[in-house]
């Protein structure tokens, strides 16, 4: 009995103290009905609701956040697309003023060459000069009939002997204008082929400036899908931008570990400079964190060179500076980062001295023979590291052209990271409002069935009652009211 | 104006920090290695140059530390044989342990025994210096077989204060008596770790393999 607990009023016997209590509490469970159900429709209301109301608000902010996505990149998109124009165009100009500045002069030059080919095709085409009007006396004279004449054939042999030493002569000066006009043709070789090579140069410039015009269309077109803000541009430009994102962050990776290399080249002989046995943190020693700083020094200066050469556009500031003062600033950022190269090369010849240094301490107090090594091969990794110690800072310069496109494709991939985010999360909250109030209709169901009794013996009740009136509504209309 | 923040930040948080946030506690370690002179133990006087060899590899610039004898009393800055305190350039710390080293060779090749063994007097010399140095870790190894023998002039039972120090017992070979009747080499060491521990050292431990020096070093 003591080890029984209170409430079972049956000790040792669990189930039926729950059911007497049980049926013992149905009255008053039937008396609170109403209250309880009340109280589960509120406590429904009050979870549901506001996970309704922040579902509501979540996609009401993705749906803002899409819309300034979207202008942002159709921004971004006419910004970058109306700069390739621009450079299109520029280098149109350029092909313009360096290969068609010459182009008055090499019409000039054709049109002489054509003027000159014409005018000795003329020249071929001259005949030679005509017959002597004799042709038509020795017509007739071939008519004369000799009749054994003595006198008249000797006249006609004269004659035709005359006519031949003239054949012979006019047929010589024929051959000579024809002579001289095949040398004309030989000399049109020349100018032929130069006129050839003129026309083939002229073909060229003119192509060249063609596939230019097609690209110029090519981009005209897409900025005049920007700026009828279609879908297609929209949907073209993301599609970029995620394309930008990934390789930015492809080739920053990449930078990265040559950064980690920098890093191990020059940390240990930083210790020769500025200690060993200094902490910032438990485990980050100062020489480490120093040449940490040296490489972000290195990246900057590699960041303000490209900005200063124009190659990226982070700092607007710079790109608004007069070209003097920027010329200066690219020569300061060039200068620094040569000499920056040129310590990290001395300081990885350090490294490698101090630890041939510590190598041979460690044989001393090993008391091991030293191993004598080839001089000409142990200089090889030497060399090796001071190149890579000058040549690293130069090759993270580079990561400023890779860091502008992982910053400006980052703010499009965010964003529609964050939308999706939202989305998700409004759509959480939804099912859980849902399910909040479902369940408070089901704990309603629940609450029912366990007074079943109380509310058969109501129905029973109202039913009889009703049978004596004619329009009773019955249990059912009572519990619809 | 963001972006442009973004990428200054950096580096130049690192510049600050470098500037005024470094760590003010020490992180250097100190040893004090206590060499036994006296009696057989003598002999052993060879193992303990391959301790001592075996720590100048391990300690980093800015380390410290110390080599001293245990005589017939040891309360003494003279029976410190050699110490340094490593500079912060490695160059130079390179050059201050062959230097030591010469300077532990030297005593090895030449060292006498005592007739009386006295750790106390070491411990509490080993304490000081190691006190002295400022260091985040403070190591006492007694290169003995842990028998201490004092004249009756001689005044050691008293409390010593070996506080935040951590102190090994190397190579304790066991004598002759020890292998007799075990209970004396063990029960032995079970005294000299409840002195240690009521002096309130950070630790007690008995290493015989010297490999495993260079687990409770970097510990």
């Amino acid at each position: 009995m003591a080890g029984s607990p209170f409430w079972m009023i049956w000790p040792g016997n669990a189930a039926l103290s729950a059911l007497v209590l049980f049926l013992i509490a149905m009255p008053f469970l039937y008396a609170a009905r109403m209250p309880v159900h009340g109280l589960l429709r509120a406590l429904g209301l009050l979870a549901g609701g506001p996970l309704r109301m922040c579902s509501r608000w979540l996609l009401e902010a993705a749906r803002n956040l899409q819309e300034r996505n979207r202008a942002v990149l159709l921004a971004q998109g006419r910004e970058e697309t109306g700069q390739q124009i621009a450079r299109e165009f520029e280098r149109v100009a350029a092909l313009v003023r360096h290969d068609l500045e010459g182009y008055p002069a090499l019409q000039r030059k054709l049109l002489g060459e054509i003027t000159r080919v014409e005018e000795d095709y003329k020249k071929c085409g001259e005949v030679p000069p005509p017959p002597p009007e004799w042709v038509e006396a020795i017509a007739a004279v071939a008519k004369v009939k000799s009749n054994g004449n003595e006198l008249v054939q000797r006249i006609l042999e004269e004659i035709q002997k005359s006519v031949v030493v003239i054949h012979d002569k006019a047929l010589a000066e024929y051959r000579r204008a024809y002579q001289s006009r095949h040398k004309i043709l030989d000399g049109f070789m020349p100018f032929w082929r130069s006129l050839d090579k003129t026309l083939a140069r002229t073909d060229s410039k003119i192509t060249s400036l063609t596939e230019r015009a097609s690209v110029i269309d090519a981009q005209m077109d897409k900025f005049e899908q920007i700026v009828k803000k279609t879908d297609k541009a929209e949907h073209a430009l993301t599609v970029s931008a995620l394309t930008q994102f990934f390789i930015a962050a492809l080739v920053l990776l990449i930078a990265a570990g040559g950064a980690l290399i920098n890093f191990k080249l020059i940390a240990l002989p930083m210790s020769e400079m500025v200690g060993a046995g200094d902490y910032l943190t438990s485990s980050l020693r100062t020489s480490e964190v120093a040449a940490l700083v040296i490489i972000f020094v290195e990246a900057t200066m590699g960041l303000f060179l490209m900005e200063t050469l124009h190659i990226t556009h982070l700092f607007p500031r710079i790109h608004n500076l007069g070209e003097v003062l920027r010329k200066r600033m690219m020569w300061a950022s060039f200068i620094l980062l040569l000499t920056l190269a040129g310590v990290e090369a001395a300081l990885a010849l350090m490294r490698d001295m101090l630890i041939a240094d510590k190598q041979a301490l460690l044989q001393s107090l090993a008391a091991t023979q030293a191993v004598v090594a080839d001089g000409w091969l142990t200089r090889i990794p030497t060399a090796g590291q001071m190149l890579l110690g000058f040549i690293l800072p130069f090759a993270l310069a580079f990561i400023a052209i890779p860091l502008e496109s992982f910053i400006n494709s980052a703010r499009t991939v965010g964003g529609a990271a964050l939308v999706v985010l939202a989305r998700a999360v409004a759509v959480m909250l939804r099912l859980a409002g849902t399910f909040i109030r479902q369940l408070c209709r089901v704990l309603i169901t629940v609450y029912d069935i366990s007074i079943v009794l109380p509310l058969l013996a109501e129905r029973w009740v109202k039913a009889s009652r009703s049978a004596g009136k004619p329009r009773a509504t019955g249990f059912e209309a009572g519990e619809r009211r | 104006m963001k972006r442009r923040t973004f990428v200054v930040s950096v580096p130049l948080l690192g510049l600050a920090y470098a500037a005024g946030c470094t760590d003010p506690r020490s992180h250097a370690h100190a040893v004090y290695l206590l060499v036994d002179t006296s009696g057989t133990y003598a002999q052993e006087i060879g193992r303990a140059q391959l301790i001592v060899n075996y720590l100048l590899g391990s300690l980093q610039p800015g380390d410290s530390l110390a080599v001293a004898r245990v005589r017939s009393r040891s309360f003494s800055e003279k029976d410190i044989i050699a110490k340094a305190t490593f500079d912060n350039r490695p160059s130079q710390a390179n050059a201050q342990k062959r230097a030591l080293k010469e300077k532990v060779e030297a005593f090895t090749s030449s060292a006498r025994g005592s007739v009386n063994t006295d750790i106390t007097g070491g411990l509490i010399q080993g304490s000081e210096f190691l006190n002295e140095t400022g260091a985040g870790k403070k190591t006492i190894l007694i290169f003995s077989d842990m028998q201490e023998e004092l004249d009756k002039a001689t005044v050691r039972s008293f409390p010593i204060d070996l506080k935040d120090i951590r102190v090994v017992a190397v190579n304790v070979v066991k004598l002759n008596t020890d292998n007799i009747d075990p209970r004396r080499y063990l029960g032995r060491l079970e005294d000299w770790k409840k002195r240690v521990k009521a002096a309130g050292a950070r630790e007690w431990r008995v290493i015989n393999d010297i490999e495993h020096l260079d687990a409770l070093l970097k510990s």
